[in-house]
């Protein structure tokens, strides 16, 4: 029986007061970048702000800093470059307030037409969005955060107690925040796919704290008279090798996607990326600290067995 | 012992149902079935989205505003039209705001005659209050203008479908989104530029007479610049006539290619509109140059007869969009319901332009307000990019859980397999949109699968550390990770429902076949392994595991 953890008996709830600490700085950072979002300051992508997106594939190397100036002298200075180096593409946004009427995107593969007449180049993709559907897929998004939240804690509620359901649910929060806060800081872009991975990992890091949680549900049935903390403790350590090898193997999956899966998916899999990696540190050192945190109710659990 | 022959029965059959389902989506081996095997399963599987094969989508808006602007000016043009009939001398008719007609005239005694023709206008009512000795204002009924605008976008939408099905893409999507949206998708189109003109263009054709009376004290330039329009519509503002507009004609320099207009001041009465064809065709002039020829209907070849008759040796404007395509001199009346129209066109806009007049007119401007254009290439890369990266990240899951589990990792493979086909089965037989953010879905449901077998594999794992036998640690692994595997899966399960009702495109496409994935996970996670292991258990007396 090939192992990567024999039988474990980590002290993590004694852990808590650094995981906590740890977790606050975290999740202040999501607060800031879920703020900037609300106000618009981050860095929104275009189907939520609004804008015009062309990505270009040229035949030959072209240089970021000469594509600048040929859109700074052509009256588009506030546009957004990013490359992706290998292939010679390019993406220029344009995140003003204008209307699609401005024909943005037509104007700007006439800049490159003119200014760089000896590198052919094709349109890969062109994206323009009014700023009403960026509005209304705000609201959505809103929308479908706190209707799944709502479903997910009174599901859990339901089949363990309310404050696993609230413990669940706000370590979910954290580490959606967590994430959301990594991508503020490096100024990573927040497109509607980054906000489907944000979800995604929700889901993902509910799915690992809901084994947690089964299991510190059956020990509290089993041996009802033992301390809390240490029971909590046995349990993290009893599906801690099943915790591990399940995150390794969803990290092996998104290695390759991050790597190797097109510009299109690389953020997508490197929130997930987060998100498994937050999702599995919360499990253990949010979620399940957090149920200490709220005194045993009734002993509905009990109960039941 | 309880009973496998039931379950691995419920397994073969899932398994053959998937697989069926799959084939009309992976068309070269469909069409080698035979042809009864194809007058069998459905014809159509998996499409892939427009991310992956490339195209356009388009969100538009009905300028409907416009439209009413629209109906209400071309009620202007009527009633100028009814006056000069009945020879009532008037100063002008003009709309003064979006629903509302100004009628100015000098004698008041022609109050009285010109209030009665709003008899032949009975979808506008006489505002008193507003006129005076000498003016008349018309406002155009409330429930006539919410009639316009909810006209505006079905008729906008038939003509958009006309329009799509004659320029010929595979598979579009033309559909109504909310109460004043238009989403149209066009997968795998070649000339994303052209289709998008095709779609906006309003395609208003008119025929006007030119003002040549008045021409020459314009002092316009023989030919401007493209871009120079402005300026001669400024200059020309101050002396322009009564009822007179300038139009530019577009045309081409042979030898350079390079285009130029030509201004030209034009009767603002309508003589005729396209809303009388009957037909449009391209057809090839002496000197290989296309141009459209069309066909009136009736009432239209009867009116154009007379118009041409009545104005020999005059100039006619034939106007798209307020630009003139050409003004030939009318050197007779021409009878026979037939006219053509030349400028200087490709072939191709010659071919689009056909197609705009036989699909009709757009009752107004469409906003566009969501444009998604992927290019082929960009397409053909992505579902590379996809595919390689998921095959890679497949094996090394594949290889991972054989070296960790060893013979219980093979199993778990084969459950991975499996869930492969039976959502591709699912995916195929619901006719679903495969784009990348599903493929992603597909990946994550993957995760998942191999997690069910981990929890199991785990669980197991300890009850043999607690020394049952392999039977009993078997049962006991699956029975104590099942409502983990149902509790886990559901609140993922919650998600998914939840994004696929709020969500739209991308994460609808990635909803779908997260919480496909789910389900088809619990039944193999549940059912599909177990009946491997108890396959393997059944046969003699095991004493060890591979696991």
């Amino acid at each position: 029986m090939l192992e990567i953890l024999g039988k474990t008996n980590f002290d993590f709830m004694g852990k808590r007061r650094y995981a906590f600490m740890f977790s606050g700085i975290m999740v202040l950072l999501g607060v800031i970048g879920l703020i900037q979002v609300g106000r618009g300051a981050a860095n929104l992508g275009i189907d939520f702000a609004g804008g015009t997106a062309v990505q270009l594939k040229f035949d030959l190397p072209i240089r970021i800093d000469e594509a600048r100036k040929a859109l700074e002298s052509n009256g588009l200075g506030d546009a957004e470059l990013q490359e992706f180096g290998l292939d010679n593409k390019l993406l220029i946004r344009v995140k003003t307030s204008t209307t699609i009427e401005e024909k943005v995107a037509e104007k700007v593969v006439a800049i490159f037409k003119k200014e760089f007449p000896g590198n052919t180049f094709v349109v890969e993709s062109s994206t323009e969005i009014g700023p009403s559907i960026g509005k209304k897929l705000q609201g959505d998004a809103l929308v479908a955060i706190i209707i799944s939240f709502a479903g997910i804690i009174l599901y859990i509620a339901a089949r363990f107690e309310l404050r696993f359901g609230v413990a669940a649910a706000l370590a979910t929060f954290h580490d959606v925040l967590a994430v959301l806060g990594a991508f503020y800081i490096l100024d990573k872009e927040i497109t509607l796919l980054v906000v489907t991975a944000l979800l995604t990992l929700a889901g993902y890091s509910l799915t690992d704290t809901v084994v947690v949680f089964d299991r510190i549900r059956e020990n509290l049935r089993l041996r009802r008279r033992e301390n809390e903390e240490l029971m909590i403790n046995n349990a993290i350590n009893q599906v801690l090798s099943r915790t591990i090898v399940t995150s390794l193997t969803v990290v092996l999956v998104l290695i390759p996607l991050t790597i190797a899966g097109g510009e299109v998916l690389h953020d997508f899999s490197l929130a997930l990326l987060g998100g498994v990696i937050f999702g599995t540190y919360s499990s253990v050192f949010v979620a399940s600290p957090l149920l200490l945190l709220w005194p045993a109710s009734s002993g509905r659990l009990l109960k039941r067995s | 012992m309880k009973k496998i022959g039931g379950r691995l029965t419920l397994l073969l059959l899932v398994l053959l149902v998937s697989a069926l389902s799959f084939l009309p989506s992976y068309q070269p081996l469909y069409q080698a079935l035979p042809a009864w095997a194809r007058a069998v399963l459905p014809n159509k599987g998996i499409t892939l989205g427009l991310d992956l094969q490339g195209g356009i989508h388009l969100v538009m808006e009905v300028d409907e505003d416009r439209a009413v602007e629209i109906a209400v000016d071309r009620s202007v043009v009527s009633l100028q039209d009814l006056l000069v009939d009945k020879k009532i001398p008037v100063e002008s008719v003009k709309r003064t705001a979006p629903t509302t007609i100004t009628i100015q005239f000098q004698n008041a005694e022609l109050k009285a005659q010109i209030q009665k023709l709003i008899d032949d206008f009975a979808t506008f009512s006489e505002n008193e209050s507003a006129g005076s000795a000498n003016t008349i204002v018309w406002e155009l009924r409330d429930a006539e203008s919410k009639r316009i605008k909810d006209s505006a976008i079905n008729q906008a939408l038939e003509t958009i479908r006309n329009r799509i099905d004659q320029f010929g893409v595979a598979e579009p999507l033309v559909q109504r989104q909310g109460l004043k949206q238009i989403v149209v998708q066009l997968p795998g189109v070649k000339d994303p530029k052209r289709a998008k003109d095709l779609i906006k263009e309003t395609a208003l054709l008119e025929f006007k007479m030119l003002d040549e009376d008045n021409q020459m004290k314009m002092d316009f330039p023989a030919r401007i610049p493209k871009d120079r329009e402005a300026d001669i519509l400024k200059q020309a503002e101050s002396k322009l006539p009564e009822g007179s507009q300038v139009l530019f004609e577009r045309a081409v320099e042979k030898d350079t290619g390079r285009e130029y207009r030509i201004p030209y001041l034009v009767k603002k009465r309508v003589m005729l509109t396209g809303d009388v064809l009957s037909d449009a065709r391209v057809s090839i002039g002496q000197f290989n140059d296309p141009y459209v020829s069309i066909t009136f209907d009736a009432k239209g070849g009867r009116e154009f007869e007379r118009i041409t008759g009545d104005n020999v040796k005059k100039r006619m404007a034939i106007v798209l969009d307020n630009t003139i395509y050409s003004a030939p001199v009318i050197q007779e009346r021409i009878s026979g319901g037939r006219a053509q129209i030349t400028g200087t066109f490709t072939t191709q806009e010659a071919n689009d332009l056909a197609i705009v007049l036989r699909a009709g007119a757009l009752p107004a401007p469409l906003k566009i307000i969501q444009d998604l254009t992927v290019g082929p290439s960009l397409g053909k890369d992505s579902i590379e990019k996809g595919i390689r990266s998921t095959l890679i990240a497949g094996a090394m899951v594949v290889i991972f859980m054989i070296v960790y589990y060893r013979l219980s990792g093979a199993v778990a493979d084969f459950a991975l397999v499996l869930n492969l086909i039976c959502l591709m089965g699912a995916l195929s037989a619901l006719m679903a949109t495969l784009t990348l953010p599903g493929i992603a879905g597909i990946v994550l449901t993957i995760g998942m699968g191999v997690d069910s077998n981990v929890l199991i594999f785990e669980r197991i794992r300890e009850e043999l550390r607690g020394g049952k036998g392999v039977r009993l640690a078997v049962d006991g692994g699956y029975d104590k990770a099942f409502w983990t595997i149902v509790d886990s899966h559901v609140t993922t399960l919650i998600t998914g429902v939840v994004l696929f009702l709020f969500g739209t495109g991308p994460i609808k496409g990635f909803a779908v076949t997260l919480c496909l994935g789910i389900a088809i996970n619990l039944f193999t996670a549940l059912v599909g392994t177990k009946v491997i292991f108890d396959i393997m258990n059944q046969r003699q007396k095991v004493e060890q595991l591979s696991i």
